[in-house]
This record gives structure tokens, sequence and C-alpha cells, in this order.
């Protein structure tokens, strides 16, 4: 058994001696301030880099709920406050943001990242600090027990959720026989894996599996791998190579016949479903976690949702109709904000203190219903994955227009794991 | 020896700020020891030699990638660390036996190709390697022997043994015989072939030991702050060394040093203030390159500190 090294003389004994001198004139003064004193919320932000484009919408989505909040009195009566650091969509500079964020800023708790290479890199620092890092992310790895205890998801499913949920509709709608063409990186491998099984799973087949590298430009050479007799060709592009993926795919098929579509929409986030190229996909089908044009069946709490964050029907910003956003993810950093603020309330939460009881108060929470606070529609919340369920939207490209077609029940996304995380240490 | 006391000098007061930096600045000290080293061994390579890589991020990545698989996978810490050295020096002399036949663009171009096709197969292998979400190391994977570096205090001072076995590493070398010889293919291969060296294997061992820093490097930098991931093998991650490089002063042994802490808190600092921080770096390296081309202490050697090595 070994033991950790320790100096009799450490960093920390030498300031906490000046921390504690100061502090003994200045508790009194403190303590009276402490109930007034704002909560400083951390958000780690893909204000750069190749998560730019959900960054932009990440933040304008966080300060549309930051002011709901606040206009409702805060947390525990608190006003709240929200620092935002780019962390460049890069791992490195996530785990350096977390920890500017915990202890230079010294903010009560993180939330907002999206990119699973971030959230994994950032996960082990979130830790070692002790901090709540509540992700908006939707990779197979906070649910899959890979992170630790401090990381939390309770604003969007996760990708094997989301597919376990639309593989009975789409084999029992479009087609058994599925093709798949995804990246071949992770995002792309848990479509293949989770996809697949769950097409078995209801009796379909996927006969082939395209794997596209990620740094490939062109497609036209892989589209001769997909099998004659597909019925279903199943996509899920991810960056700015999906508009020629489309267009390449509409010249193979030409005015032929075609196998049925359906893709995710993360492949066209932030990107008009109008622009040249895309009319390819008209008819085709689509997952979304939100669906981006108001439909007509929308609940008064989407609508009010929509607004506050100034997004038009067509899903553009109101001010800029060519500005569209991220609506199919940007709800989680929506959920998640009133979540903080539901745990915090929930342990009385007085600040940095709190965090082990707050991790806590969100593992106690289980269902969570639809209203302002969860415009996307009602979750339930699983403590052992640290992960919320819900409902998942298919819509078609029917005239131009992203129309719904079919929204699946919370229980179609629930999936068997024997991950714990309220068995691990804090 | 005035130079020499310049170096332990400075390896004194990154000694003595362990206990006056605060928190964050004690954690990003640490951060920026460990990629200082990896600039250390670039500038083997490109400052002292001559040798403009595009690849290092294949070296840094296969330091890493050998200590973390083998961690994760339950092998010991410290023979983990021994392998990510030996992994960093043997691919760079692999690379280096292939990449050496070819010179100035065509050496940067095969360089890179190198690490993209190690990038790439890192993504492809997903399901060993993590692919580009990569993989968490565990407590238990991150103690080395008695030094636990999860733990602020031991992470700052294995940080610090790292960079000053480097930088007086580094020192030796270019006051020895191979560290001349090097510098004379830096200034002018053919005269120095011309004397009688072997200028190939001079080049390969300077690629060996550029190779071996940087897997030292990497492999600690995985092993410290507990993560492993793809995105270390990208291209950006040979770009940052040469930019750290430039900044501090090309062969210089500071200069690697400062360079990485300037540039780590012109990024960190620029992004407090403005939303633009990276038109704030690019602006800072148009400058460098205007007004200091050979880097600050390269700029102060040329304008008096003569003996700076």
């Amino acid at each position: 058994m070994t033991r950790a090294l320790t100096l009799p003389l450490s960093r920390r004994s030498v300031l906490a001696g000046g921390a504690a001198l100061a502090a003994t004139t200045s508790l009194p003064r403190f303590v009276q301030a402490q109930s007034a004193q704002p909560i400083r919320l951390g958000f780690q932000l893909h204000r750069t880099g190749i998560g730019a484009a959900y960054g932009r919408w990440y933040e304008r989505t966080a300060l549309a709920a930051l002011k709901v909040v606040n206009e409702a009195g805060g947390i525990s009566g608190r006003p709240v406050e929200i620092l935002f650091e780019d962390d460049a969509t890069d791992p490195r500079r996530g785990a350096e943001v977390v920890e500017k964020l915990a202890t230079q800023a010294g903010v009560d708790l993180i939330f907002g990242p999206l990119f699973s290479h971030v959230v994994i890199g950032s996960a082990p620092r979130a830790a070692e600090l002790k901090i709540p890092y509540l992700v908006c992310s939707e990779g197979y790895h906070v649910a899959s027990g890979k992170l630790n205890r401090w990381v939390l998801q309770p604003g969007i499913t996760d990708v094997r959720a989301q597919v376990t949920a639309m593989a009975p509709w789409v084999t029992q709608n479009l087609g058994r026989k599925v093709t798949m063409i995804f990246p071949d990186y992770a995002f792309g491998h848990d479509h293949r894996d989770f996809f697949s099984a769950a097409v078995e799973a209801q009796g379909g087949e996927v006969v082939a599996r395209i794997a596209i590298p990620p740094t490939e430009t062109s497609f036209t050479r892989y589209f001769p791998r997909i099998p004659r007799d597909t019925e279903v060709l199943y996509h899920v592009m991810v960056g700015p190579a999906v508009l020629s993926f489309v267009k390449e795919l509409g010249e193979f098929y030409g005015t032929g016949p075609r196998p049925q579509i359906f893709g995710f929409i993360d492949s066209l986030e932030a990107v008009d479903i109008a622009s040249p190229g895309l009319q390819f996909l008209e008819g085709s089908h689509f997952w979304e976690g939100q669906c981006r044009m108001l439909q007509p069946d929308a609940s008064d709490a989407e609508r009010f949702y929509r607004a506050a964050v100034g997004v038009d029907d067509a899903g553009a910003a109101v001010e800029d109709p060519r500005n569209v956003s991220c609506y199919g993810h940007m709800f989680s950093v929506w959920e998640t904000l009133f979540a903080i603020k539901q745990g915090m309330e929930a342990c009385n939460w007085r600040g940095p203190q709190d965090r082990q009881a707050f991790v806590e108060a969100v593992e106690a929470i289980t269902d969570m219903p639809a209203g302002r606070e969860r415009p996307q529609g009602a979750k339930v919340f699983n403590a052992r994955l640290h992960q919320a369920f819900g409902h998942q939207f298919i819509t078609k490209l029917d005239g131009g227009r992203l129309v719904k077609v079919h929204e699946t029940r919370i229980e179609d996304s629930l999936y068997d794991s024997d991950v714990d995380y309220t068995a691990m240490p804090f | 020896m005035r130079m020499l006391a310049l170096h332990l000098g400075v390896l004194a007061v990154l000694a003595a700020a362990q206990f006056l930096l605060p928190a964050y600045h004690h954690t990003n000290a640490a951060r920026i020891m460990v990629l200082a080293v990896y600039a250390i061994g670039y500038n083997i390579a490109f400052g002292y030699t001559g040798l403009l890589s595009l690849g290092h991020a294949l070296f840094f990545a296969a330091g890493m990638y050998a200590t973390g698989l083998l961690v994760d996978r339950g092998g010991e810490p410290w023979l983990a660390l021994l392998a990510g050295l030996v992994a960093g020096g043997a691919v760079a002399g692999a690379v280096g036996l292939l990449a050496l036949r070819t010179a100035g663009p065509a050496f940067m171009i095969v360089t890179l190709m190198f690490a993209q096709a190690f990038h790439l197969a890192i993504l492809y292998w997903g399901g060993f390697t993590g692919g580009d979400e990569g993989f968490t190391l565990s407590g238990a994977a991150r103690r080395l022997g008695p030094l636990d570096l999860a733990d602020p205090t031991t992470r700052y001072f294995v940080a610090l043994a790292l960079v000053s076995v480097a930088m007086l590493g580094t020192l030796a070398l270019v006051r020895s015989r191979l560290g001349r010889v090097l510098v004379a293919v830096r200034e002018n291969e053919e005269r120095t072939r011309m004397l009688g060296y072997d200028t190939f294997r001079a080049k390969l061992l300077a690629l060996m030991l550029s190779g071996l820093a940087s897997g030292a490097a990497g492999s600690t930098y995985g092993l410290m702050f507990g993560y492993v991931g793809g995105s270390f093998a990208a291209i950006q991650y040979s770009i940052l060394p040469l930019i750290w490089v430039l900044m501090g002063g090309a062969g210089t042994v500071l200069g690697p040093l400062l360079g990485t802490a300037l540039m780590f808190y012109l990024i960190d600092l620029s992004s407090s203030v403005t939303t633009a921080s990276q038109a704030v770096v690019g602006a800072a390296l148009i400058g460098l390159i205007l007004f200091a081309p050979r880097g600050i202490l390269g700029t102060l050697r040329e304008r008096g500190l003569r003996g700076l090595p």
C-alpha cells in the first residue's frame, strides 16, 4: 500500500495562514452580506472552435433563461449571474476553463458544454475541484459511467436513448433494411452501435454500415456501397461537409427511385434547411430534440421559450432570418439552468460548502414535469445514471417545412444499465 | 558559469512560486511547465538543428497514449511513464529515418502526414484508443509510487522536476560537442558534412531527443490531469510548440518556457476581456514577426545578452 507524499510546509498552509488572518477581520461583514450575495454560475462556452455555432446559441439561450429566472426572484431569492468563458471547443482549454471559473472567478458551479471531448477532458478536473459540472451534451458518456459523481446531465437525453426511442418508428414506418452512413469517430460509433442494436431488436436489419473518415470532403465514392435493397438510409453527418454530402447524394440517385432517408438534425443545426443543395432532402425525415419550426400543437411553454430566446416560427433569430438556431439542442441550456435552480433550492444553497449537497439534491429529483422550466417536454431523471430521459421528435421535410410526424414517449428511450453514480464516492 | 546560475535561478524562482501562487495560477504553472517541456523538445529539433517539423503532435501523443493506455489497463504507472518516454523517442527515430531523407518544405509535409496518419488512426481504432472523445484516468492510475499526481503540491513539484531535467539537459546538450554539431547543421549542413560530420546521424539524434522530451511531456500531462484524448494528436498541437518557441526565442534554452507561459496567459487574459481573444493572439503573433522575429530572448541575445545559450 502506498501513501501520498505530503510536505511539511505546503503552499496551502502558507496561503491558508494569510487567508485566515484576513478572514478573521472580515468575517462579520461577510456573514451579514452572504444572503444577498448573487449566485454565480460559470458557463463553459464553445465560443470559438468547431462548436462555435452551438456556442453562439447556447450563450443566447442561457442569457434568456437567466433573465426569466432573475425576473421571477432568482434562486432562493438571490440574484443569479452567469460568467461565460470560451473553451475553444478544446478539451485541454476546457479543463483550464473549469479551473479558471472555479478557482479564480469563484463560481458556485459550472454548466453548459456540449462537445463530448470537452466534457470528458474537463470532468476529471471538476471532480478534483469538487465542483458540480452540469453538461448539455448528448453523447453517451455521462450515462456510460465513465465520468464521476460531480458530472450531471439533467437537460437533454443521450444518444443511446435517442436512437433506442426512434428505432421502432423507423422500422415500422420507413423500412426494415437500413444502411447507416456515419462519421468515423465516437459520435458516429455511438449511433452505429446503439441504432444497430435497436433496429435488430425490432426485427429489422442493418444491411451496411458506411463509416466516413472525418477529413473527407467528397462522398461520391462511398455511395456505390449502399446495397440496392436498402429501404432506409440513416445519416448522421456533422460539420460543414454535410452540404456536399446531401448534394452528392442527390446527384447519385438523380430522379430515379431512392430509399427513405432518415437523418439527425445535428447535421443541419444552424443551417438553413432551404440552402441550395439541400433540396434532395425534401420528403426525408429527421430526429429533432425539439422541433425547429413552430408546430401547430406547440405548448404555451414552448411558445414562451421561443419568444424569450428570440427565435421566429422558422427557427431563426427574430432579428435576422439568416441566423438559424441550434433549436434541436439548445433547450438543454435553458432546462439545465432551471434544474440548477431546483437543486439549489432543494438543498438550501448557501455557497460552495453546499456543492455536495447540491449533487445529492439533483440526484433526488425524479419527475421533471413539462412547463416553462422544461419547454422541450417532461423528463425523468435517473439518479444512478446522472441522466435525464425525455421525449424525442421525428419530423418530415414537407414543402420546405419540418413537420412533426411522431413524438416518442419517455418510456421508449429507457435502456438497461448497471451504472450507479450514487454508489461512487465524492 | 553565469549562465548556469541564471538557469538555476529561474528554477529556484519556480520552486519558490509553489508556495506563493494562488490556486488558479498554481495549477496553470504546473500545466505551463509540462507544456514547456514539449516546447523544449521542439526547440532541440527546430531551434538548434533547424528541423522545422509540423508533426510533433505525433511524439507528444505517442507518449500520452503509451502511458495512458498502459495505466488504463492496470499497468504500473512508473513503467507506463517510462514507456511514454520511450514511445516518444522511438517514434521520432522511426519517423526520422524516413522523413530526414527530405529537407525544407518536404520535411514539413512528411512530418505533418505522419502526424495526421497517427491522429486518424486514433479516431479509426476508437474502440481501443477512446477515439476523439478520449478517456479519463482513475486516481489509482495517477499515482507514481508515493506521488499522487492529483495532489496539487505533488503535481507542481513533478512538473518542476521534469522541466528542470529538460532545461538543464538542453543546456548541457548545447554546450556539448553534439550540441555544437547540431548548431553547425542548422547554420550550414553542407559545410558541416564537408568537415566530416555525419549530419544525418546528428539530425536523427536531435529528432530522437526532441521526441523523447515531447513524449515525456505528453505522458506526464496525461497522468497529471487525468485525460488522454485524440485532440492532442491533432495538427494544432504540432503548431503550438512552434509558436511557443518562436515567441520565446528559437535556439535559446529559456525561450520555450517563456514563450509557453506568455502564450498561455495571452489567451487566458485576452479571453477575460474580449470575446475576440483569437484576434488578440493573432495580432500579438504578427507583432512578434514584425518587431522581434527571433523571439523575445533571441532579440535580447542580439541586443546585448550575447552569452545566452
